[in-house]
């Protein structure tokens, strides 16, 4: 989904950066670099993201019961949407001060057959992330995958 | 600091251990912090009697982060170019992964020289969990 606004944080870098187990110096500074990875993050600043609950609205994570919403509100049930691949290319260095926005456009979309989650439904999005001088600094490609049934391990 | 090309060779080998026992609570922090807040990774009432998997597992995008820590330890701040990988299997509460980066090139283009490496977490048992590449700058 597209960012309109995503401030690059010094503190957000550093709570980023412990969350992976990274204690290299660079991400704390005031004027510290962004992680490889760290541009998911714009998930934070993300208008609609479905993965954050809406204050006031009912979540599909457990409370008084295993589920807050009904299966066809998504979430539940035995196939489950998955991460299968995400792919970067750095154009410039993101650091601390720096304001991305993003847009994202569509990519391929592909079935394959069997495996450990049954029939596998795959699709790709392209987020580009451009800085507040306009230069695009990172191109990461994103493959999710939808599983008609639980992985099995 | 930045890789030298004078400190690799093509077929030179690199590995990490970037987590030992990984916590539910590092996942929350992951989840916290990316803003990934799905419950398959942090809730385990949802994700056993709703989702029906065995316990809560690791986004794929921790297994990344933590590929991409032995990454930047190995080429520096700033220099990759390209990384990417695919997610192999999940990864649970209590696994301990290795990241690994093998030197597949080292080439020049557009007067800068690069290095090019498979990439590859693996956990306690072996089994891989992340596979992919990277591409960074080097020094000449």
């Amino acid at each position: 989904m597209a960012t309109e606004r995503f401030p690059i944080e010094a503190g957000h870098i550093m709570l980023f950066a412990r969350s992976i187990g990274d204690i290299n110096p660079a991400y704390y500074d005031e004027d510290a670099i962004a992680p490889p990875t760290f541009v998911q993050a714009s998930a934070q600043f993300t208008e609609g993201y479905v993965l954050r609950p809406v204050i006031g609205e009912p979540w599909f994570g457990s409370g008084k019961e295993p589920t807050g919403v009904k299966r066809e509100s998504g979430g539940g049930g035995g196939g489950t949407g998955l991460h299968a691949g995400q792919y970067y290319e750095y154009h410039k260095p993101v650091r601390a001060g720096d304001v991305l926005r993003s847009v994202e456009k569509p990519g391929k979309t592909w079935t394959k057959e069997g495996g450990r989650g049954g029939t596998l439904n795959f699709s790709e999005s392209i987020t580009e992330y451009y800085n507040q001088d306009g230069e695009l600094v990172v191109t990461a490609r994103s493959v999710g995958v939808q599983t008609s049934q639980v992985v099995e391990q | 600091m930045p890789l030298s090309k004078s400190d690799i060779s093509v077929g030179d080998e690199y590995e990490e251990q970037v987590v030992d026992n990984l916590t539910r609570t590092q996942i929350i922090q992951y989840a916290g912090a990316s803003g990934d807040y799905n419950p398959l990774h942090t809730d385990e009432v949802f994700t056993t009697q709703v989702a029906g998997y065995p316990t809560v597992f690791a986004h794929g995008m921790l297994s990344m982060g933590m590929t991409g820590k032995m990454l930047t330890n190995l080429v520096g701040d700033g220099m990759l170019t390209k990384f990417g990988v695919d997610f192999r299997r999940q990864v649970f509460p209590g696994d301990s992964l290795t990241a690994k980066a093998r030197v597949e090139e080292i080439r020049e283009g557009d007067g800068e020289t690069f290095v090019e490496l498979v990439v590859e977490t693996v956990n306690q048992d072996g089994q891989t969990v992340v596979k992919g590449s990277a591409t960074a700058r080097i020094d000449d």
